[in-house]
């Protein structure tokens, strides 16, 4: 009844974006409350964050089965969106767990930094909402500008600032490219809507005029810059480097989920027609991507850098299931990313366990002997980064599993061979943290207190990234399900695909 | 009239110019002018675009650009002068505490 009233009370053009406006008011309040609160009571400014995150999941999750275009088509609300309404806000609430009490420890600004990190979580909505360029820029630019800050809000740490800075100058730089990208498309197509594009595209004649190929290749390396794709990756280590742990999280987890929500939807939905050209230029760069994100990830002893190419990496695995295109294809890539969000939110969550107040340090050294002191923080350690190595029968496994086997049947079989070489090079860097955990002694420690939160969010971590591998049917159907309602292909179709292997 | 090519050749050619500065000069506000010089090579571009299709995308596009180019320029400025108070140095070489 009272759910009844709420609803009539929404008019309906606005139940479409209720997760990002719940966000979005919640980021409002955040900056209110704080404004009356001193610093010392961040951990509540946490738990309203992670409430008006917990809703907006909610919202979306209430409005999966529902298709409209909203705001005249500059949003698209189908399971596409929905899906990644929900992955986004689940990471970002976890994200939240994972601050609540690092915030206070390194006496971070708590009012700026949940603000910033629904600001960015808006953003990210609407790049995987985005039905026209306008909003694919805005969106992006959203979620950037907010996590530009959020890297370097650690003022006292001279790498936080210098990781901001890095990220705003190439972030800033390839927003230009991604934006001469957008004229060019819109000149030479006469529309700024996705769907008019895509239209206007059917003609082979426009498809091959140099203004269309200009366009696409200016906005390929725009997003290959926000999806850290070698050749476009220099800041990436540097920004995961020194930002405050859980603002890598973000990093690693939302920022990328976000980008690849867009980048998918544009290609593969929105310009299958141009795939002739841009299959080849993201076969090289999954290619480029993978090889260097794996063999420089290799040399590094601090273990979030080696997350940071270790995210090179899956990026590259990634633009494999997108070069591939197609229905088995699209939804293999949002399972991956599923399971990799979970994985990775978990190995930051241990990381932010065990870096010390008096010297933050996440090299593998801090790592040595932690399965003595924390047996339980070592195990789950292990587990991330066996599920992150794709070792059966973890998420990251059977993720692997459908984005080769949807690139081998569209007969990518070279670029599979390398993914599979790339795969087994990884596993002597992630297995060195867990030799590093397991079989090094390390120095007395004494970690910080640690309070629920973290916990709660180790424990989702592990049994998502279990769960999800283990019985990955209901979560497959999920993925079909969500790509499926965005490319308006039968769900039937990208099922069958999917499961003929 | 003036054909529309022309201030396509304008626009792309001020966006190389962005796109030299960013790669050439390695002071940080030289390097982020040169971004904002890539911006409005963009927006020349989508004004003209705009104008010769007779659409208004073009032009309303032109607004958000502006807007989101001074926020970038706000957050920019502080993490400069942020990085300027930590390390004393706006030179892009100079910010090297991480390598691999």
């Amino acid at each position: 009844m009272i759910s009844g009233t709420i609803g009539a009370a929404l008019d309906a053009s606005w139940r479409p974006v209720l997760a990002p406006a719940v966000v979005a008011i919640t980021a409002m309040a955040v900056m209110l409350v704080g404004s009356r609160l001193g610093e010392e009571d961040s951990e509540g400014l946490g738990w309203l964050t992670f409430s008006g995150l917990a809703l907006a999941a909610l919202c979306a999750f209430a409005a999966v089965g529902r298709h409209a275009p909203a705001f005249a088509g500059a949003l698209i609300v189908d399971d596409y969106t929905a899906f990644f309404y929900c992955l986004i806000a689940v990471c970002a609430a976890m994200v939240v767990l994972l601050s609540l009490d690092y915030v206070p420890a390194l006496e971070l600004p708590s009012t700026e930094y949940y603000a910033l990190l629904l600001s960015a979580t808006v953003g990210m909505m609407l790049l995987a909402a985005a039905g026209d360029l306008i909003i694919i820029f805005l969106g992006l630019e959203t979620m950037s500008i907010s996590v530009y800050v959020m890297a370097a809000i650690a003022r006292r740490d001279p790498r936080s600032s210098e990781a901001g800075l890095k990220y705003f100058l190439l972030g800033a730089f390839s927003t230009g490219f991604l934006l001469y990208g957008i004229a060019l498309l819109y000149g030479a197509t006469g529309s700024i809507k996705l769907e008019a594009i895509s239209r206007a595209l059917q003609s082979s004649a426009l498809a091959a005029s140099p203004l269309v190929l200009l366009g696409l290749a200016m906005m390929l390396i725009g997003f290959g810059f926000k999806v850290a794709a070698v050749p476009f990756h220099a800041w990436t280590p540097d920004a995961y480097e020194g930002a405050p742990t859980p603002v890598t999280a973000l990093m690693a987890v939302g920022v990328k989920s976000a980008a690849f929500a867009g980048f998918l939807r544009l290609l593969l939905v929105y310009l299958p027609a141009l795939h002739a050209q841009w299959g080849g230029a993201l076969w090289v760069l999954a290619a480029l991507t993978m090889s260097v994100g794996n063999l420089v990830a290799l040399a590094q002893n601090n273990v979030k850098r080696m997350l940071a190419y270790s995210a090179i990496a899956h990026a590259g695995y990634i633009l494999v299931g997108m070069t591939a295109a197609g229905g088995a294809a699209g939804a293999a890539v949002l399972y991956y990313l599923l399971g990799y969000a979970f994985a990775n939110l978990g190995a930051f969550a241990v990381l932010v366990a065990v870096e010390r107040v008096e010297q933050p340090g996440t090299t593998l050294a801090d790592l040595g002997g932690l399965a003595k002191g924390q047996p339980m923080l070592a195990a789950a350690m292990a587990l991330f980064m066996l599920s992150l190595m794709g070792l059966p029968p973890l998420a990251g496994f059977v993720g692997k599993f459908y984005v080769f086997s949807a690139a081998l049947q569209a007969g990518y079989v070279w670029l599979v061979v390398l993914a599979a070489l790339n795969s087994v090079i990884s596993t002597y860097y992630y297995a060195r943290v867990i030799v590093a955990m397991y079989v090094n002694e390390g120095a007395e420690r004494k970690l910080r207190a640690r309070r629920p939160g973290l916990s709660v969010a180790l424990a989702v971590a592990i049994a998502a990234t279990i769960i999800i591998g283990v019985d990955p049917r209901p979560y497959v159907e999920m993925a079909a399900g969500a790509y499926a309602s965005a490319a308006g292909i039968a769900r039937s179709g990208v099922r069958a695909a999917f499961l003929a292997h | 009239m003036t054909p529309v090519s022309y201030y396509l050749v304008l626009g792309a050619a001020l966006f190389a110019i962005g796109v030299a500065g960013v790669v050439i000069r390695r002071n940080l506000i030289v390097i982020f002018m040169s971004i904002e010089v890539m911006l409005n090579a963009v927006n020349l571009t989508l004004v003209a675009l705009g104008r010769a299709l007779g659409s208004t995308d073009g032009q309303v596009m032109v607004f958000f650009v502006m807007t989101v180019g001074a926020a970038e320029a706000a957050v920019g400025l502080a993490l400069i002068l942020a990085a300027f108070r930590s390390r004393h140095t706006i030179k892009a070489d100079e910010l090297n505490l991480m390598r691999w």
